[in-house]
C-alpha cells in the first residue's frame, strides 16, 4: 500500500494552516528585497505560517480610489509570482494580494484594515534601495496592530531586477 | 416568404466609396447570375460611379410634382412588381417626396425586404439617430436625415467603407465628390481632418459595436441567411466569436490568485476582456467570505469582472455564463485529484467542459505548489 500513501503525499497542497499565523510582507513598484524576503520566509516557516505578500499600489489623484491600475500590475503580476515561486520553494503556504491607496502607506494602512495579520514584516529601505523609509517605519509602528519585524537595511539583492531583465 | 437579406455599406463621409462598393458587389452578383437591379442610384455626377452602373437594369424613378418643380423619387411599386432577387438601393437615410408610400426609404426598403427581396443599400455615420448629437457636437454640423439605430441594427451585413481622412480630402480636392464649385465650401465646413477623423472612429466604433451585438444573441439559435438564401440555423454551441474574452474559474482560496494573474497576462497578451468566476453552492465561510473579497480587490485592481454565480453543478453554470459572455477561452487552477470510482461515475470538469463547450479553449493553470511537493517527493525516494 506503500505507493498509495505516497501518491496522497504528492497530491498535497500547501494548504493554508487552520489558526496559522499570517505574516504580512508589504512591498511596493520601487522594487522587492530579496534578503527581506528570504527572512519573512524564513520567519514564516519557522512559526508555520502563511506569508501574504501585498503589492502596495498608488492610485494617482486624478483617478477614483477603486480604479483598474493596468500598468502598475504589469510589474505587480510578476513579482507576486516571483515571490511565489521562492515561498513555494521555501515550502511556505502563500496568499497575495495587490492593494491601491493614494500612497504606499495609504495602501498598507487599507491592508491591515481589510485582514488580520499576526505580524508584519518590513524592509527597511537602505539608501535609495527598495523599502520603506525612516517615517513609513515609525508610522506602522504606532498604527499597526500585531507584531512588526524591521529588518535591518544590508546588501541586497533587488528581486525587482531580475523580473524585469527576464 | 422568407424575407430579404439586407446588406448595409457604412461610410464616415459623402465620397468614401459607399456607393462604388454597393455597385461593385451588385455587379459581381449579376456575373454570378443573380437577377440584380438598381432601384434607385444617386451617382451625384460621378462619372466613375456612374460607370460602375452601366450593364445593370436601373428601374425608372417615380416622378412627381412638388411645389411647382419636378421631382423624382425611388419607385417602391415598380420594385415590387419587377420583383428582382437583389436590388441596389442608394441613400437608406433618404426622406421620400410626398406622396410616397412611406415617408423614408427606410420604410420603402422594409416593404421590398418583406417581399423576399434582398436588398444592398448606403448610409453615412452621421445619419444614425444615436449618433446624431455626438456628430452634431464632433462637426457642429446637425444632420437631419436621420436613421433608426435599429435599421442598421437588424442588417445582415453591415459593409464599413473606409478610406483615411486624407486620401478622402485629396478625392475631394480632385473633384471626384464634388462639383468644383462646392469644393471650397465643403472644405471650409464638413471636410476637415479633425471632423473626418472623429466620423472614422465613430463609424468604426459602430461596426464593432454592431459585430458584438451580434455575436451575443440572446436566442438559442442563431439564423443566419445563406447567399442563396435558404434559411440554416447555426447552434449557438458552434458559434465563434471574433474578439477574445476569457474566463478565469476560481474557489475563494488563496491558489485562486494565481489563476486570475496568469489569466490576465493571458488576457492582456490577447487584449482581451477577463472575467472571473465563482460558483458558489452554498452560504460562503468566513473564510471564503474572506478569500472572495481579496479576488474582489484583485479583480478590480487589474480590471477584470468578478462573478459570482449559485448552483449545484459547476460545468453548467459556467457553461451558461460562457455563452452569455462570449467566452473563448477558460482557464481554471487544477483540479483535485479523484479516485478512478469517481472517475468512472461522472467525467472530471475540465473534461465535463470541453464536451459541453466546443470552440471554447480550456487551460488548466498548474499548481506551482504541487509541482514542488512532487519534487521533494522524487529526491526522498
Amino acid at each position: 500500500m506503500s505507493w498509495l500513501r505516497r501518491e496522497s503525499r504528492a497530491t498535497a497542497t500547501l494548504e493554508r494552516p487552520k489558526d496559522g499565523k499570517r505574516i504580512l510582507f508589504p512591498f511596493d513598484a520601487h522594487g522587492l528585497s530579496s534578503t527581506a524576503l528570504d527572512a519573512a520566509l524564513r520567519l514564516a516557516r519557522s512559526q508555520g505560517g502563511t506569508l501574504v505578500p501585498v503589492f502596495l499600489a498608488r492610485v494617482p489623484l486624478h483617478l477614483p480610489l477603486d480604479a483598474a491600475l493596468p500598468r502598475q500590475s504589469q510589474l505587480a503580476v510578476p513579482m507576486q509570482d516571483a515571490v511565489e515561486q521562492r515561498a513555494t520553494k521555501a515550502n511556505v503556504p502563500v496568499d497575495s494580494r495587490i492593494e491601491r491607496g493614494r500612497s504606499y502607506r495609504h495602501a498598507l494602512r487599507q491592508t491591515i484594515e481589510h485582514e488580520r495579520f499576526d505580524m508584519i514584516v518590513l524592509a527597511a529601505a537602505a539608501g535609495e534601495g527598495p523599502g520603506f523609509g525612516a517615517s513609513d517605519v515609525a508610522w506602522l509602528l504606532a498604527n499597526a496592530p500585531g507584531e512588526i519585524v524591521v529588518l535591518r537595511p544590508a546588501p541586497d539583492t533587488d528581486l525587482t531586477h531580475t523580473i524585469r531583465e527576464s | 416568404m422568407a424575407r430579404g437579406h439586407l446588406k448595409i455599406f457604412l461610410g464616415m463621409a459623402a465620397g468614401v466609396g459607399k456607393t462604388y462598393r454597393m455597385l461593385q458587389e451588385g455587379q459581381a452578383e449579376a456575373e454570378a447570375g443573380r437577377d440584380v437591379v438598381i432601384g434607385y442610384l444617386e451617382p451625384h455626377e460621378r462619372p466613375a460611379t456612374a460607370a460602375q452602373a452601366v450593364g445593370l437594369e436601373t428601374l425608372p424613378r417615380r416622378g412627381m410634382s412638388y411645389r411647382g418643380n419636378r421631382i423624382e423619387d425611388m419607385d417602391l411599386t415598380g420594385i415590387l412588381t419587377r420583383r428582382p432577387e437583389l436590388c441596389l438601393i442608394d441613400e437608406l437615410a433618404h426622406t421620400n417626396a410626398p406622396g410616397g408610400a412611406h415617408e423614408k426609404r427606410y420604410e420603402d426598403v422594409e416593404d421590398v425586404l418583406a417581399a423576399g427581396i434582398d436588398v444592398y443599400s448606403t448610409v453615412n455615420v452621421q445619419h444614425l439617430e444615436s449618433l446624431n448629437d455626438t456628430v452634431c457636437e464632433l462637426t457642429g454640423v446637425r444632420v437631419r436625415e436621420t436613421l433608426p439605430d435599429a435599421v442598421l441594427t437588424g442588417a445582415d451585413e453591415v459593409v464599413l467603407v473606409d478610406i483615411t481622412p486624407q486620401s478622402l480630402i485629396e478625392r475631394l480636392l480632385a473633384g471626384k465628390i464634388y462639383r468644383s464649385e462646392a469644393i471650397q465650401p465643403a472644405l471650409d465646413n464638413f471636410f476637415k481632418i479633425e471632423n473626418l477623423s472623429a466620423l472614422r472612429e465613430v463609424a468604426l466604433r459602430q461596426v464593432a459595436e454592431d459585430v458584438e451585438a451580434k455575436r451575443l444573441p440572446a436566442e438559442t439559435g442563431l439564423a443566419v441567411r445563406a447567399s442563396n438564401r435558404r434559411e440554416r440555423l447555426i447552434d449557438t454551441q458552434a458559434q465563434q466569436a471574433i474578439g477574445e474574452r476569457l474566463l478565469a474559474l476560481v474557489t475563494p482560496q488563496p491558489r485562486a490568485q494565481r489563476v486570475v494573474r496568469r489569466a490576465w497576462r493571458s488576457s492582456q497578451r490577447l487584449g482581451a476582456e477577463l472575467d472571473v468566476l465563482w460558483v458558489s453552492r452554498g452560504t460562503p465561510t468566513a473564510e471564503q467570505e474572506e478569500q472572495l473579497e481579496a479576488l474582489r480587490r484583485l479583480a478590480s485592481v487589474l480590471g477584470a469582472h468578478m462573478l459570482v454565480e449559485h448552483g449545484d453543478d459547476v460545468a453548467i453554470v459556467t457553461q451558461q455564463v460562457a455563452r452569455d459572455r462570449g467566452t473563448t477561452y477558460i482557464l481554471m487552477g487544477t483540479p483535485h485529484e479523484r479516485g478512478a470510482v469517481a472517475r468512472m461515475l461522472r467525467p472530471g470538469l475540465a473534461q465535463r467542459l470541453l464536451t459541453q463547450l466546443p470552440g471554447i479553449d480550456l487551460r488548466i493553470v498548474a499548481d506551482r505548489t504541487r509541482a514542488v511537493e512532487r519534487f521533494a517527493e522524487e529526491e526522498d525516494l
